[in-house]
């Protein structure tokens, strides 16, 4: 019999430790949970609303609608349905999420709250300016923040999420080739390391993308690059921190190249956090890049959103930024919506930008000031070195640290046992943990990317090497069919992610109607 | 620092775990001229709460929250009482700093919330399917107008003047960078727009909102046969979400896209954002949607259970071949929106409509007894436009004064243009006595 760390047998002892079958298919705190709209209870309403007053209708040509088809239901089940789905999340609050690229960090209460304050909560985008001074402010505060930490001499807060911020600034790149005459220039450098969202906004707006491939020791190769520099090229998009979790040591030669060159280097700033108040982007030759407020200053991530994207500009590009932004001058702070410089270029988003999440991320910042700033970024890479070092001899690392905020593994380590990189993952939710960043970046094998954050014990990384390392252990023993069954203490085990894209079932229906196929 | 768990005793024994002498060692691949020698100078050190607290609630201060006065202001973004059930329920930890669903088994709740998300959406807008949430309307109008050339292989838009000029802004900063055509008609707060002439070989769709900007509301079942008699698709814009709850929806007037703005279910008026982008579609173009999609499925012991899918469209697999660049959502304003919704159920959604509308009947006709004010539009939701003998932002500026945010002076939107137009919503917050200060003081000012 084996012990686990609670000091307790690892497998069952006997027949009573079994996993029992319930008659309701509920397991002790696992409660099972129906589609909201099964448990319509017609005419009911969680909301008392006071009487509709007596009125003509005045829909000019347009008739009311006969039915929308919501089911009914009062408070207390809309609060249970709820609580039980949410039981069915794991989420940074509960444990360690260490999704490489991602950021999961603590998510600071104080920030929720300051967002909910009134004052920026209740405040309508289009309220005449005299009546938002202090919106406007805490905007240009945080503008000053983040222009302090970069270097950078302008932002814009509109693009409301990464992705949202790229296109931001490679816009701004095009808008500045518009500028020049020189609109041949429509190729765009990206490693094959990079985000996704990379070479999707680069073709999106129109560039072709020209990978560059990675070097033998995770960067970029810089003679590969140089090698296709041309008078077509707008620029290079890198991310720095790269996805290998590892600083771009020729980052100024590239700089000097693209320059030189003709183009522009956008920064992917995702990794930002491991970075922020220690290195000054201004000093690498940055033209732009983009600051998720979501990864570095800890805004929820909130199931998938919403995110924050701000962008800081160089000198080059400041006067191709997008609207509305913020200026201050005798009369006080107001909205630029029009363009004044005359450079400027559209609309990103209705409104000014994601001002909740400014809030919070001032909140995030004032908390940690200077001092606590560069704090929290040498933890943050000193405890992905540290499960680094510890995983060493288990797993294989990709490339040689130091590791900025994350530290990547491939699958050199399972092979011959039949165990994937997959399957080590499902384990790890056995084990209490969400799992690493898996098969990214794509630059090497069997990605395991992991990002511990600087808002994790050694305790807590103690325990995750400990279950990492024990199940590197049992993959070499060979105990396929355990990982490949895995996990089985969750709400659900594997699910059948190929039947859902063959047949898309994208909405409930009435069983009694036949259920929607999209082919 | 309060968020920060590692002791000095704890970073001595992981640096001797690495094998390092310190934490700057870490940063050796940084090139020097970019290594700071400390924290950046210049900038405060770190705060408790109370001070943070205090710092920000004194930003907050200098603004004027709209509850606290009478408010008309609407133009996309609508004031309307979120249920205290809600704000708790999206606090849930469980639910606020979970990540996108990547991991089905431990993500169900997320999941699930997204299939019943998609199910509301498509509910209201009476359309076939719905995505799992985009930015922001305008955001995901602009996207819808990509989806469309997509589909059609056609290469131009024709933007109506009743559309919101943010959504119109959006829309054409991508018509410039992308590279297809957006044409947009001047403000119509009268209607009249002959879009149907516009259609031509090129035209992959037409746009056009209901209510409209100027709060006007429309029937455009023949507008959708024609668009697409010609080869042309329809898209239909709504900002206003409760609107959804007595007015025929835009899939039953034939619309073949919907992007509509969710914020007026759930979510606060935040100064702009975050907000929550919906968007629907007929069931034949779901493969060239945007944005996430959630799925119904089996997990191995053949239980009903929910994952991300059709992800081959996205940029995390297809990269430079994805139908577009967008990574993040609106989960948690999604949320939001759902509880809401869920919370109302058909009695109450439908009857808080009934109610918006009725209070909008209410003030038209109130203002109607103003010298000098005259409503523009024949047919509403809670939304209208009046014209005054003055400029609207003056009015609107000198109201502000008085602690009465009066409407949207339609210049701000349409800027040098209708400059004595403005545009007023009233919602179930609006109460007699706000509409008592509007009239009043509208009149002292006249």
């Amino acid at each position: 019999m084996t012990m686990n760390s609670q000091g307790r047998p690892s497998t069952p002892a006997g027949a009573d430790s079994a996993v029992p079958e319930t008659v309701t298919g509920n397991r002790g705190l696992q409660i099972e949970e129906a589609l909201i709209f099964e448990q319509d209870s017609p005419g009911m309403s969680g909301v008392d609303l006071p009487a509709v007053p007596a009125m003509n209708l005045r829909l000019g040509a347009v008739k009311p609608r006969a039915k929308v088809g919501l089911p009914g239901l009062s408070e207390p089940q809309v609060v249970r349905h709820y609580t039980r789905l949410s039981q069915k999340n794991y989420s940074i609050d509960t444990g360690l999420y260490p999704l490489g690229s991602c950021t999961m960090k603590h998510n600071p209460r104080l920030n929720e709250k300051m967002a909910r304050l009134p004052g920026f909560a209740d405040v309508h985008p289009l309220q005449p300016v005299s009546t938002v001074q202090g919106a406007l402010e805490l905007m240009d505060a945080l503008a000053h923040w983040l222009k302090t930490l970069t270097g950078m001499p302008a932002v814009t807060l509109a693009p409301a999420a990464g992705a949202h911020g790229e296109m931001a600034g490679m816009m701004a790149i095009r808008a500045a080739l518009e500028h020049r005459g020189e609109k041949a220039r429509t190729r765009v450098l990206v490693p094959e390391s990079a985000h996704g969202t990379n070479p999707a906004t680069a073709a999106a707006l129109g560039f072709s993308v020209d990978p560059i491939p990675a070097g033998p020791d995770g960067r970029v190769d810089l003679a590969a690059m140089e090698a296709k520099l041309g008078p077509d090229v707008a620029g290079i998009m890198l991310t720095n921190p790269n996805t290998c979790g590892l600083f771009e040591r020729d980052v100024r030669a590239i700089a000097d190249a693209i320059h030189a060159a003709g183009g522009y280097f956008y920064c992917d700033g995702a990794n930002f956090n491991a970075i922020v108040g220690r290195v000054k982007p201004a000093d690498l030759g940055i033209d732009a890049m983009h600051i998720n407020l979501h990864k570095t200053f800890s805004t929820p991530h909130g199931g998938g959103g919403p995110g924050s994207g701000p962008v800081v500009f160089s000198e080059a590009l400041a006067p191709f930024v997008p609207v509305p932004y913020v200026v201050h001058d005798a009369n006080g702070f107001r909205l630029v919506e029009g363009h004044e410089q005359g450079t400027e270029f559209g609309r990103m988003k209705a409104f000014h930008g994601q001002m909740g999440m400014f809030v919070r991320a001032l909140a995030y910042i004032l908390s940690h000031g200077a001092d606590g700033l560069w704090q929290a970024s040498g933890d943050a890479v000193l405890n992905a070195n540290y499960v680094m070092a510890r995983l060493q001899d288990t797993l294989t690392a990709s490339f040689e640290g130091p590791c900025m905020h994350e530290c990547l593994f491939d699958d050199r380590f399972l092979k011959g046992t039949g165990v994937t990189t997959l399957d080590i993952a499902k384990a790890l939710i056995d084990e209490g943990f969400h799992p690493m960043t898996m098969y990214f970046p794509l630059v090497v094998h069997g990605a395991l990317l992991i990002e511990p954050t600087e808002t994790e014990s050694k305790a807590a990384l103690d325990q995750f090497i400990l279950a990492l390392k024990s199940l590197a252990v049992r993959a070499k023993e060979g105990d396929v069919a355990y990982f490949q069954g895995a996990p089985r203490l969750t709400p659900r085990r594997r699910l059948d992610e190929t039947a859902a894209a063959r047949k898309p079932v994208l909405r409930w229906t009435p069983s009694s109607e036949p259920a929607l196929a999209a082919e | 620092m309060r968020y920060l768990p590692l002791t000095e005793a704890d970073r001595h024994a992981m640096l001797a775990a690495i094998g390092a002498s310190s934490v700057d060692e870490l940063f050796r691949d940084v090139p020097p001229v970019a290594r700071r020698s400390g924290p950046v100078e210049g900038l405060p050190g770190f705060a408790g709460e109370l001070e943070v607290e205090r710092q920000l609630a004194a930003m907050a201060a200098k603004n004027i929250a709209a509850g606290t006065v009478p408010s008309f202001v609407g133009c996309g973004a609508y004031k309307h009482h979120v249920p205290a059930t809600v704000d708790y329920m999206v606090q849930r930890g469980e639910f606020l700093t979970a990540y996108t669903p990547y991991q089905p088994e431990i993500s169900q709740g997320t999941l699930q919330v997204l299939f019943e998300f998609q199910t509301q959406v498509a509910l209201l807008t009476g359309m076939d399917v719905a995505n799992a949430s985009m930015y922001d309307g305008a955001t995901a109008c602009a996207e819808a107008v990509m989806m469309a050339n997509r589909l059609t292989r056609r290469k131009k838009a024709i933007l109506s003047g009743g559309l919101h000029p943010h959504y119109r802004d959006v829309t054409t900063t991508d018509a410039h960078f992308i590279g297809f055509e957006a044409v947009a008609l001047p403000p119509a707060p009268k209607g009249g727009e002959d879009l149907v002439a516009l259609v031509d070989a090129d035209t992959a769709c037409v746009v056009v909102q209901n209510p409209d900007v100027f709060g006007q509301v429309r029937d455009y079942t023949s507008l959708a046969q024609q668009c697409q008699a010609k080869g042309a698709l329809l898209i239909v814009v709504v900002t206003e979400a409760v609107s959804l709850g007595l007015l025929t929806p835009p899939g039953e007037m034939g619309a073949d896209i919907v992007a509509a703005e969710g914020q007026s279910l759930g979510n606060a008026l935040n100064f702009g954002g975050p907000y929550v982008g919906l968007f629907a579609v007929k069931e034949k173009y779901v493969r060239q949607m945007p944005g996430r999609l959630c799925g119904q499925t089996v997990d191995a012991d053949g239980r009903r259970g929910f994952v991300l899918t059709l992800s081959t469209r996205e940029q995390h697999i297809r990269r430079e071949k994805a139908t577009s660049n967008i990574c993040t959502n609106a989960g948690l304003c999604a949320l939001a929106f759902s509880i809401h919704l869920s919370l109302l159920g058909e009695d109450g959604f439908t009857k808080l409509a009934r109610i918006n509308h009725a209070k909008a009947v209410q003030l038209a006709d109130r203002l109607t007894g103003v010298k000098g004010v005259s409503v523009v539009n024949d047919g509403f939701f809670n939304e209208f436009t009046v014209t005054l003998p003055r400029k609207a932002a003056d009015v609107v500026e000198e109201l502000a004064q008085r602690r009465i945010l009066a409407g949207v002076p339609a210049s701000r939107l349409f800027a040098g243009q209708l400059e004595d137009h403005l545009i007023l919503a009233a919602t179930e917050t609006t109460t007699e006595s706000d509409m008592d200060a509007l009239t009043k003081a509208l009149t002292e000012v006249l």
